[in-house]
């Protein structure tokens, strides 16, 4: 192919010619160069005004130069093309702000201390460098892993009875799996300490803890795979029964493997929407500070409650804590919905 | 009705007993002709909600034999082979009537297991539809395992199975790899060697070549052939050709806005050769309005 020159090269034909570049960046200049201009004419301030007026001024300027060159048609396409990036411009900016926040501040409290001491001899207000996380990291894995334990089959099988089963109150279940995705944590926090804690335990520890997670992971789960579970073809349900497999082998062996990666993805965004609650665990784990393998006695940390305790206190050393530990919860909780995505879009060979 | 199945069987019966021309004739060896009845389906209606969809079709199914069904799409045909594993009573506005007797007792009793007689009748579907979490190995023995069937020696069920569904040696070196990497031919074949795992005496067919090409076509016609020789097989087809080709006997259905009847059966040469029903005649030879 190289050595003998070809009459014709590829060429991309709809992309953007140099001439049509330079008038999207001159509609952009003259936008920004109005924008200013409006802001220190008239009464108008602030980094809002900037944002809203540039994006008002873009649609008028961009409106009028695809009406000169392409018609109408083009010119109202350009109203909703500059509306669409306003609003992912307004959707993501909190997001980015919030991310780039969190790193700033909690980085200067990340030390690799914080990985392996709790703070059973040290208080928040000590020099950041003693003292850690420990009991906070391993409260939160053993509390969300136990309410996981719990959840997963309860979770699995409610979408199993929903997408396979469908009995007489797959309707109301799926009205109330819904409803319940919506309870706020404090609500399910409530019910344990006034349904477990008060009558039963008369103690807080990590397992109440987990249990009022696991009133707010099974609708997560639940909705999640029962989505996976629908994608899969009735065909595969059809080939199972009618190879002499009854019906639950058959959702055993046949549709629920074949929904694998996706309830891989079903048990995670379960664990990313537990991991970071915080009013049913202040409510009920105690909150000690030092590690507590022990589930069912003792108070037992979480990264939440700690961010919380050391956010209360107020000291310089206790808030660039809470940072860190924020950091540190939002590395983990953003580790496991990309683990979920590559998981879930992941192809078998 | 009555009669036009007596015709029906006495066709059949000078049809095995002359030395036929047809193709389909040729390939059986003497011996193993035989057989009597496997699978008679007696008076079966059908009805989805109130539509009823199948009106009154009793048909014998002779072992050894390759009966073709075939008619305009919505005469039923795939409807009442459903019937005949018990798949219809999946649809949750279906109800049937009539009898289906499998060996000479109707599948349809109180009592009887229904996996059982899926185990002895098997289906092969429209769409090949391996299982995508299971190896080729796997999915040829998926069903002894869906039916909790113990065997001595699985390596040499997945190699016979595989054999006689003619895919053995285009995959006997990656056994492991997952169904999902065959083409569309060579996955519809595994669905079929998947189906003859669990020993089925009679094995149904809908539209088993209507996603596939003509070379696969051509494949899964020449596995029906062989196949034909140990067990009943009953294939829905919309293809005339296909249905000369690989079927001893032929019964045409036809729905007139109605639930689907059959206008009429005998061996397949009869019907494509000299049909006795006019509406047959327009269908095989492509008149049909």
């Amino acid at each position: 192919m190289s050595t003998t020159p070809l009459a014709v090269k590829p060429q991309k034909p709809w992309q953007a010619t140099p001439r049509q570049r330079v008038t999207s960046a001159v509609v952009y200049l003259s936008s920004v160069f109005l924008t200013v201009a409006i802001v220190a004419l008239t009464p108008l301030a602030g980094k809002l005004a900037y944002f809203f007026l540039f994006f008002a001024v873009l649609i008028v300027v961009d409106f009028i130069v695809h009406y000169i060159r392409l018609g109408s048609a083009a010119a109202k396409d350009s109203i909703v093309r500059t509306l669409v990036a306003a609003g992912i411009t307004v959707a993501l900016l909190p997001i980015i702000s919030i991310l780039l926040t969190v790193f700033n501040r909690g980085r200067r409290g990340i030390h690799w201390g914080l990985f392996t001491h709790d703070m059973k001899i040290n208080s928040v207000n000590d020099p950041i460098t003693q003292g850690g996380l420990l009991h906070a990291l391993t409260g939160t894995a053993i509390v969300v892993l136990i309410a996981l334990i719990i959840s997963l089959p309860i979770g699995l099988l409610t979408a199993v009875y929903l997408t396979e089963i469908k009995g007489r109150f797959t309707r109301p279940i799926k009205f109330l799996v819904q409803a319940m995705s919506g309870v706020p944590s404090i609500v399910a926090g409530l019910f344990i300490l006034s349904a477990v804690v008060y009558p039963l335990t008369k103690s807080l520890n990590g397992f109440v803890g987990s249990l009022s997670l696991v009133i707010l992971m099974i609708p997560t789960i639940a909705r999640t795979a029962e989505e996976v579970l629908l994608l899969i073809p009735g065909d595969l349900r059809e080939a199972g029964v009618a190879l002499g497999g009854t019906q639950w082998r058959t959702v055993a062996m046949v549709v629920v493997p074949a929904a694998r990666s996706g309830l891989m993805t079903a048990v995670i965004l379960g664990i990313a929407r537990v991991a970071g609650e915080t009013a049913p665990i202040i409510l009920l784990t105690g909150g000690g500070d030092a590690v507590n393998l022990n589930p069912f006695s003792g108070p037992m940390g979480s990264l939440p409650f700690y961010i919380w305790k050391s956010f209360a206190v107020g000291t310089e050393e206790s808030i660039t804590r809470a940072w860190a530990a924020i950091l540190v919860l939002l590395v983990i909780v953003f580790f496991l919905f990309i683990t979920a995505r590559v998981l879930g879009e992941r192809k078998r060979k | 009705m009555t009669s036009e199945k007596e015709n029906g069987e006495n066709a059949m019966e000078s049809a095995l007993s002359s030395v036929a021309n047809s193709a389909a004739q040729s390939r059986r060896t003497p011996g193993t002709q035989a057989m009597g009845v496997g699978l008679e389906a007696r008076g079966i209606h059908a009805w989805f909600g109130d539509k009823h969809v199948l009106d009154d079709i009793s048909l014998d199914f002779w072992s050894g034999t390759v009966t073709a069904l075939i008619g305009p799409s919505g005469c039923g045909k795939s409807t009442f082979i459903r019937t005949l594993n018990r798949m219809h009573e999946f649809i949750p506005t279906a109800a049937m009537a009539g009898e289906v007797l499998l060996d000479g007792k109707d599948i349809y009793a109180p009592g009887v297991d229904v996996t059982k007689i899926r185990l002895k009748v098997g289906m092969v579907f429209q769409k090949p539809n391996p299982f995508p979490s299971m190896t080729i190995a796997e999915n040829v023995l998926a069903g002894l395992k869906l039916a909790q069937i113990k065997v001595d020696n699985k390596d040499e069920l997945l190699e016979e199975c595989l054999e006689r569904a003619g895919l053995w040696n285009e995959v006997k070196d990656r056994l492991d790899a997952y169904g999902g990497s065959l083409s569309g031919g060579q996955q519809q074949r595994l669905c079929i060697a998947r189906s003859l795992a669990v020993r089925p005496q009679v094995l149904l067919m809908d539209e088993p070549c209507s996603a596939l090409d003509p070379g696969s076509t051509l494949k899964i016609e020449e596995t029906i052939s062989q196949l034909s020789s140990s067990m009943t097989i009953i294939i829905v087809t919309h293809n005339m050709q296909q249905a000369a080709r690989v079927s001893d006997y032929t019964a045409f259905f036809l729905s007139d806005g109605g639930p689907g009847s059959m206008i009429e059966v005998g061996p397949t040469g009869e019907i494509f050769g000299r049909p006795k029903d006019k509406r047959t005649e327009n269908y095989v030879t492509g008149r049909f309005g």
